[in-house]
């Protein structure tokens, strides 16, 4: 697959920085071990011990040498934090509205949702050239997403959500590997991702074995059997707050905190709804935890971001 | 004086002084228990050296055909509890740490002697669990224990280990407190803190590190003991607890645990190399403090084991950051060390050659430190061989060589015996090459993305994989060949002299072996450490401080 | 050297062998205890951070947990163990004072006897938790209408750092009287005087770390949101 042994493919966008980042890093770590190597030989064979009595000249340290050799190697140590910093940041922030995959991940598989519906297992196609985020989540222990031709990784934990983006840029299969240890099949939990055109990826949403609903209808249709229309309508009248154009909007809680309506709120206000009330209204809404598996979550979080001021 | 001779002629010695199993077992004198240490820590080496070969074996082909996966979860769980809590924690400080502090500053044991002495039954105690959970079945949660697996989901052997390494623990936090009182405290006349050898200096700062740091892991794991018995619920998240908590707790100490390991490391480097060169160390103050650096700024920086763990990309940036300030105090002992060898007077024998590798090899795995705290490299790198590539050169490349060198400095002054030079340098050439094709492959295979703890991978990556395992065979031949000749050498060895190195310290002034109160009178200090030049040779005094001890005093 | 070593006589400054001097042993012995002492701040310090942790995410549950503790108790044993911390301070003066076994034996006693009537208190309000279904295992339960917005895990989270805390800090108060009992053995056999009472001193540091001990604990866990 790739010509250089020592690399996986460089298959994405920020593959070729992280790939520079370390080839700076190896330069270093060569330059410093020819600097060491290289004293200790020398002064290991130039000032060997020629007699058995000889007794060499004592010093007694240096202070500019050493103010020299702290400083020196301080400032090179934060130049490479500046610029694995500045990597990082790119690797954690999408860009403006990334094609959102969802994954949930169980001992000892990866389920992934598309949002038209479409659902896979050990698989993520995802089409080339375009931004992609995966939204994930454990169903039991920690796991960890893991695609090293992309160069990205996130651990992927029970409970809440984690999100890591990329945009591929090589068609083919690619690795995905569980990262996290998470029990006996560990090494097995492993999949593919497959990069495809634009279009073909399109057709294959459509084709054969395409969902009937996309994510945001299979949430919508749980989001009335379920009863959550009975109160949260779409004006203010309701015993619960209306949940439209909430999404990414900050909210004020009865017990005075602030919070920004992300993922992980929407998720935790449908499970443990009593946490983190909306100022103003009462703690009645039934408790789902339990109930709702991770997937239909994902679901009904999909449902509840597309609702914006324009759709009603 | 004639007490000092045994009935043969041969001189009374802490060794054969008293005979008996109980005259050891109930040994208050820190020399015996340094030895018992000794001992159990190699049988523990080679328990966790099995497992290390079982990995290897399996990891030759791409398929998990060796065993089953269950099987070999718990294979690489139990060679890291072993080689990290019953290895690498104790070693230097129990061994050599507990044989040398009094005799290199001057004092008759340990503040307290009967403390060490519970030392080393905690260790065997806590041992004696691990072995148990190994035999009942083992453990299959990886050492670092994260939660909600090992709280809620593995079906091994968790509290039972988890029992062992708390009781472990104790050990480690009693040598501390012991060490750390002994080295304020009962310094002889004369002796100040800048007089010191660096052999103290390192021991002391490890001490901080000991008693600050394990009761923290300590009540960590007592917590998943509580999770897994009364389903407490505090790690896992269907009550609402958070598993990455456990993460912040675990590496608080987990991290200054890995200074624990190398301090020591470093500690041994400084005298071997300054006796070895004939020059007293390089800006002593600057290797001095830097110990207490790594031990200070070594608490702040665990949360570089959690760049992708979920914890926020600021706290993130905060751990890389102050991360690379701890990778400096290293560097500057580099640097001081190679300048001991400038204009020095140089002999490579065998723990010189064991100086040389540490240099080497430290160098490579401090430096490959970097890579992983650096945080748009360590995305990719996190949980793949390249973690456990870093580590090793760290943990083997530089604890282990340390270890092996200060046990053959010091071999003769602690056994009256001399190791055999030829297959001593046989021995570390064997264990430098075979180390580095074991480990060096490693870097690449992760790079390429092979993740930690799979058994079975990628058919590509078999070739970088059997070179490893042929690494480990000759590592594994290397480290043989030593235990073999040390063995050998407490029979056939050349009596060895007081000094055979001509080395400077106070242990040096006494003969190999010791007697058992170590000092007949207690030296007055006047000279600096390291006085190796012609000058500080004769500005050592033989005044001492005390009169003889009395023979009813001792053990 | 026999492991009951060389101390005895009330006039001897005789010292252990690894020393030098009396005050070599005195000092030795003060720093480690402080040393020891320090990491227990570290032991208990980490399930304080847990419990601030928690405590910050679960306000609510943890102020609702709190109510179910009995402050009559909790007072109770606070100040039982701060006259536990009195008697053990004139238990190392009166060693200091040279005022005779028999009053430092006295003062010891009444050091247990505090001790274990905090234990004693301890087991009541255990046994009353198990009663009313409050142990964080499988048995826990939770309904309590005045804190409608509290769920039964958070709430366990709270009862699993209650037992934890107050366990642990049980523990280390049976080892301290445990450690009493070592001393009146000691005071029995002559080795304390008033020039060297060093094992009554630092017992009396271990003592009283344990005593602060609780005086953290108790507002952490009984007085939460009792303001009002």
């Amino acid at each position: 697959m790739s010509d250089f042994p020592l690399f996986p493919a460089q298959a994405s966008t920020i593959a070729w920085q992280v790939d520079a980042l370390y080839g700076f890093l190896v330069l270093l770590t060569v330059v410093f071990c020819i600097l060491v190597f290289g004293m200790v030989t020398i002064f290991a064979i130039k000032y060997r011990r020629r007699s058995d009595d000889e007794q060499p000249e004592q010093n007694h340290g240096n202070l500019a040498l050493e103010l020299s050799w702290t400083i020196i190697p301080l400032f090179i140590a934060l130049f490479v934090f500046l610029l694995g910093a500045d990597v990082f940041f790119r690797l954690q922030r999408a860009p403006a509205d990334p094609l959102e995959i969802y994954a949930v991940g169980k001992q000892w598989m990866w389920k992934i949702q598309h949002e038209s519906g479409k659902r896979e297992i050990n698989t993520l196609h995802v089409p080339k050239g375009q931004p992609v985020r995966l939204t994930m989540t454990s169903e039991d222990v920690l796991h960890d997403f893991f695609i090293p031709a992309f160069r990205v990784k996130n651990d992927v934990i029970p409970g809440r959500y984690t999100t890591l983006w990329f945009e591929a840029t090589q068609l083919g299969e690619f690795h995905i590997f569980c990262a996290e240890y998470c029990g006996t099949q560990h090494s097995g939990m492993i999949g593919k991702v497959i990069v495809m055109d634009p279009t073909d990826y399109h057709d294959w949403l459509m084709g054969a074995s395409a969902s009937d609903e996309s994510m945001v209808e299979a949430g919508q249709r749980q989001f009335q059997a379920l009863g959550c229309e009975t109160c949260h309508k779409s004006t203010s009248s309701g015993q619960g707050p209306s949940l439209v154009g909430i999404y990414d909007k900050p909210v004020k809680l009865k017990n005075g905190q602030e919070v920004t309506v992300d993922v992980d709120y929407i998720r935790e206000s449908i499970l443990q709804p009593r946490a983190k009330i909306v100022d103003g209204y009462e703690p009645i809404m039934p408790i789902f935890e339990g109930q709702i598996s991770e997937q239909s979550l994902l679901q009904i979080v999909s449902y509840i971001k597309s609702l914006t001021e324009s759709a009603e | 004086m004639s007490d000092a001779v045994k009935a043969n002629g041969e001189p009374k010695n802490y060794l054969n002084d008293t005979y008996g199993i109980k005259s050891w077992l109930l040994t208050l004198d820190h020399k015996r228990i340094g030895i018992m240490y000794l001992i159990t820590l190699t049988a523990f080496f080679l328990v966790g050296g099995v497992f290390a070969a079982f990995i290897r074996l399996e990891l030759m082909t791409p398929k998990g055909d060796l065993f089953e996966a269950e099987t070999y979860n718990k294979m690489f769980t139990m060679h890291g509890v072993v080689m990290i809590f019953f290895f690498l924690i104790p070693s230097i400080p129990a061994v050599l740490g507990n044989f040398l502090i009094p005799l290199q500053i001057g004092a008759r044991d340990v503040a307290f002697p009967k403390l060490n002495l519970a030392s080393y039954y905690l260790y065997a105690l806590g041992g004696m669990f691990a072995i148990a959970a190994i035999l009942m079945g083992g453990i299959d949660t990886g050492w670092t224990f994260y939660t909600p697996y090992s709280s809620s989901y593995s079906n091994s052997f968790v509290s039972l280990a988890l029992v062992g390494v708390f009781i472990n623990g104790f050990s480690s936090i009693l040598t501390g407190v012991n060490f750390m009182v002994t080295i304020h405290k009962m310094r002889a006349p004369g002796l100040t803190w800048f007089r010191l050898p660096l052999f103290i200096w390192g021991h002391y700062a490890t001490s901080l590190i000991q008693v600050l740091g394990t009761p923290v892991v300590a009540i960590t794991l007592l917590l998943v003991v509580f999770e897994r018995v009364f389903n407490i619920g505090i790690f896992d998240p269907t009550y609402g607890g958070d598993p990455v908590l456990f993460q912040h707790m675990f590496w608080f100490y987990s991290h200054p645990a890995v200074y624990i390991m190398i301090l020591p490391g470093f500690a041994v480097i400084s005298d071997v190399i300054a006796c070895f060169s004939r020059k007293r160390i390089f800006g002593y103050s600057f290797v001095a403090f830097s110990s207490l650096a790594i031990a200070v700024l070594g608490f702040l920086v665990w949360g570089h084991h959690m760049f992708v763990s979920g914890q926020s990309t600021y706290a993130s940036m905060v751990f890389s950051f102050i991360t690379f300030f701890v990778a400096v105090p290293s560097a500057v002992k580099i640097f001081n060390w190679s300048f001991t060898l400038h204009k020095g007077s140089i002999k490579l024998d065998s723990p010189m050659l064991y100086v040389m590798g540490f240099i080497g090899l430290f160098t490579i795995g401090g430096l490959t430190g970097l890579f992983l705290s650096t945080l748009g490299t360590d995305v990719h790198l996190h949980d793949t061989y390249f973690v456990v590539a870093h580590f090793h050169y760290v943990m083997v490349g530089g604890m282990v060589m340390a270890f092996l060198c200060g046990l053959h400095f010091w071999w003769p002054k602690m056994t009256g015996r001399m190791y055999p030079e030829g297959p001593a340098k046989l021995g570390v050439m064997f264990v430098f090459a075979g180390f580095n094709l074991t480990f060096l492959p490693q870097f690449i295979l992760g790079y390429m993305g092979m993740p930690r703890r799979y058994h079975a991978y990628p058919e590509e990556w078999q070739a970088l994989n059997i070179m490893s395992t042929a690494g480990a065979t000759v590592l594994g031949l290397g480290f043989g060949l030593t235990i073999a000749y040390f063995i050998w050498s407490l029979f056939k060895g050349e009596k060895a002299p007081a000094n055979p190195f001509q080395a400077k310290g106070l242990e040096w002034d006494i003969p190999s072996p010791p007697i058992a109160h170590n000092f007949e009178a207690i030296p007055i200090v006047t000279w600096e450490a390291y006085p190796y030049g012609p000058e500080e040779a004769a500005s050592q005094s033989t005044e001492t401080a005390t009169e003889p001890a009395k023979e009813d005093e001792i053990v | 050297m026999k492991l009951s070593d060389h101390a005895q006589g009330a006039h001897s400054l005789h010292h252990l062998h690894q020393f030098e001097s009396a005050e070599q042993q005195y000092e030795s012995a003060t720093l480690g205890m402080w040393a020891f002492i320090v990491q227990e701040i570290l032991f208990f310090g980490g399930l304080f951070c847990a419990y601030t942790v928690y405590r910050n995410t679960y306000i609510e549950a943890f102020t609702a947990g709190s109510h179910h503790l009995d402050i009559f108790w909790g007072t109770l044993n606070t100040v039982v163990l701060i006259a536990s911390s009195l008697t053990m301070a004139m238990a190392v003066r009166s060693a200091q004072t040279n005022s005779g076994p028999g009053r430092i034996i006295g003062w010891l006693i009444a050091t247990i006897i505090l001790g274990c009537t905090f234990l004693g208190v301890k087991a009541i309000e255990y046994t009353g938790k198990w009663h009313h279904h409050l142990i964080p295992n499988s048995t826990f339960q939770w309904n309590d209408p005045a804190f409608p917005t509290v769920t039964l895990g958070p709430a366990k989270i709270f009862y699993s750092f209650y037992f934890v805390m107050t366990g642990m800090h049980a523990l280390h108060m049976i080892i301290g009287v445990g450690i009493m009992l070592w001393m009146i053995a000691k005071v029995r056999r002559n080795e304390i005087s008033a020039q060297y009472f060093t094992p009554i001193e630092i017992s009396g540091l271990y003592w009283h770390f344990v005593d602060i001990v609780w005086i953290f604990l108790f507002p952490l866990l009984y007085l939460i949101g009792r303001h009002h």
